[in-house]
């Protein structure tokens, strides 16, 4: 019991890439349905259907949006400098769905070669990971505004960049609470300290949490802070120009950035995979084994893997993070948006401590 | 396989610094030099200093190569500046400077004080030393533990560096009284 059997390269390879299939699947599925979310849930809150048509309740509409954005004409502005043209959407898509990589989404699950960490990632860095490469987000953003040789699309990489940079400060900073809680950076200890503590981050750190929220809305450049896009001042900002794939993929790009952000939220702060109330679920990779906690004497208490325990906290982690998707489509259809230097007014002298 | 990825990664490092100088456009040069950043970080992580890594992506590609991006664009410096390029008696100083450079170089690989850097690298108990600290302490607790403790000075004094040179950088920029200033 709680004894850990170490996979072998062979298995640990093809266990690795299986968890890369899987989870890249799953976040382009949940990035699709999103974009129907997005419109069924404003339509509600505009008082309205949205699209219904596709399928039972619209289900079919990503689908249908997907195949109209293949098929569609690629155009390409005369004036452009192509080569960067083409690789702004690509620079723009990288950074996003490669985030996801280390935020574990359920308990270990035991397999007949071995025990799994559901994480595809476990790197040592942790959170620094996401935080280093979503600062690399902001290239295809402003490169994508500058190839287009549009003044608007020009401004709204302009704007991006400068948004980005000052939020990624806030964003940093407003972590410094949570590590010093979890004592490492790494996201499997953060889960594991919220267990031990049976207590999460979002209570004791409710004000990091809000300024977390913030500057997560803010890096992800959603309403109210999606200046670079601001369609009433800028068309549409740094994608005027764009069309067909290159176009949506902007939009996967930055539906990946709040799925990434919302399980980031999730797990810092809600406990990540931790079932609340429940001790049975608490696990933590302990010298040789699996372990639960500690007895009152410090020993370790064996903690046993099974498929249950790793589906219901699957279950748990799904919950959370649709939560926070759903909190992102709330805001973006509730409040206006925020004027330019009101954002970084806010981003540099109420989010920092001065 | 970690020679492979070493190899990789240093090819894009050495390739992405020759094409910083010979980019056509700022634009460009810039992008190779966010390509040997991030080829730089690489190979921090296959030496297993993942802290490192992530401080290099996150602060020089991320955010420092970003401000020049931003300049390069408000600037509108974006396009091929060649025609600008004067060579004169300066490209004879710079001939002289890049043979000096690489004779250091080379002098430096092939010497014979090259191959361990006062022992630290072959020295399997200092390697075994570092391993124990990222286990015990986590890959941020190992640098920073140090960091705060033996070289707090030297971390202080280089904070101060920087400091002035942020001061130095307001008082250069502050328009200097006159009509135009305030």
């Amino acid at each position: 019991m709680g004894e850990m059997q170490e996979l072998t390269t062979f298995w640990f390879v093809t266990i690795a890439a299986v968890k890369v299939v899987a989870v890249f699947t799953v976040v382009m599925v949940v990035v699709a349905y999103m974009t129907l979310a997005e419109r069924r849930v404003s339509a509600s809150i505009q008082d309205r259907l949205g699209p219904n048509r596709v399928g039972p309740f619209g289900l079919l509409q990503p689908i249908a949006d997907g195949i109209k954005n293949i098929i569609k004409e690629e155009t390409m502005p005369g004036t452009a400098a192509k080569f960067y043209f083409v690789l702004g959407p690509a620079l723009a898509i990288m950074p996003a769905l490669v985030t996801i990589a280390v935020i574990p989404f359920a308990a270990p699950l035991p397999t007949p070669v071995g025990t799994v960490d559901m994480v595809v990632a476990d790197v040592p860095i942790g959170v620094l990971y996401i935080l280093a490469l979503s600062s690399l987000a902001v290239y295809g953003v402003v490169l994508s505004g500058w190839a287009s040789n549009n003044k608007y699309a020009f401004l709204g990489g302009l704007r991006a960049s400068a948004q980005m940079i000052s939020y990624e400060v806030a964003l940093g900073l407003s972590l410094i609470a949570v590590l010093l809680l979890v004592g490492n950076v790494t996201l499997t200890e953060a889960v594991w300290r919220q267990q031990q503590l049976g207590l999460w981050f979002v209570f004791p750190l409710s004000l990091a949490f809000i300024f977390f929220l913030i500057s997560a809305l803010a890096e992800t450049n959603r309403l109210p802070f999606d200046m670079p896009e601001a369609e009433s001042e800028l068309i549409t900002g740094y994608h005027t120009e764009y069309s067909a794939m290159k176009f949506s993929m902007f939009f996967i790009a930055e539906y990946a950035h709040v799925v990434t952000a919302s399980a980031l939220l999730a797990t810092l702060f809600l406990g990540g995979w931790d079932i609340p109330f429940w001790t049975g679920d608490d696990m933590y990779r302990h010298e040789s084994g699996w372990i639960r906690g500690f007895d009152e004497a410090g020993a370790p208490i064996p903690a046993t893997p099974s498929v249950l325990i790793t589906l219901l906290t699957l279950a748990a982690f799904s919950v959370k993070t649709g939560f926070f998707l759903l909190l992102y489509i709330w805001i973006r259809w509730t409040l206006p948006r925020f004027r330019y230097d009101q954002v970084m007014h806010l981003g540099w002298k109420v989010l920092l401590p001065c | 396989m970690t020679d492979t990825l070493f190899v990789l990664f240093a090819v894009v490092s050495v390739g992405g610094a020759v094409g910083v100088v010979t980019g056509r456009s700022p634009v460009a040069s810039l992008l190779f030099m966010v390509a040997t950043l991030a080829s730089l970080a690489g190979i921090y992580v296959l030496f297993e200093a993942h802290f490192l890594a992530a401080i290099q992506v996150l602060i020089y590609a991320g955010a420092i190569m970003v401000l020049f991006l931003f300049v390069i664009m408000l600037l509108n410096l974006g396009h091929d500046y060649r025609a600008d390029l004067k060579f004169g008696s300066w490209s004879l100083l710079s001939v002289v400077v890049v043979g000096l450079t690489a004779s250091v170089l080379v002098q430096g690989i092939t010497g014979s004080e090259a191959d361990d850097f006062g022992g630290h690298l072959a020295d399997p108990a200092a390697a075994a030393a570092i391993d124990l600290a990222v286990a015990e302490k986590g890959a941020v607790g190992a640098i920073a533990d140090p960091l705060f403790t033996d070289y707090v000075v030297a971390f202080e004094v280089i904070g101060l560096l920087l400091l002035v040179a942020i001061v130095a950088a307001v008082v250069l920029a502050k328009p200097r009284g006159g009509s135009e200033g305030a």
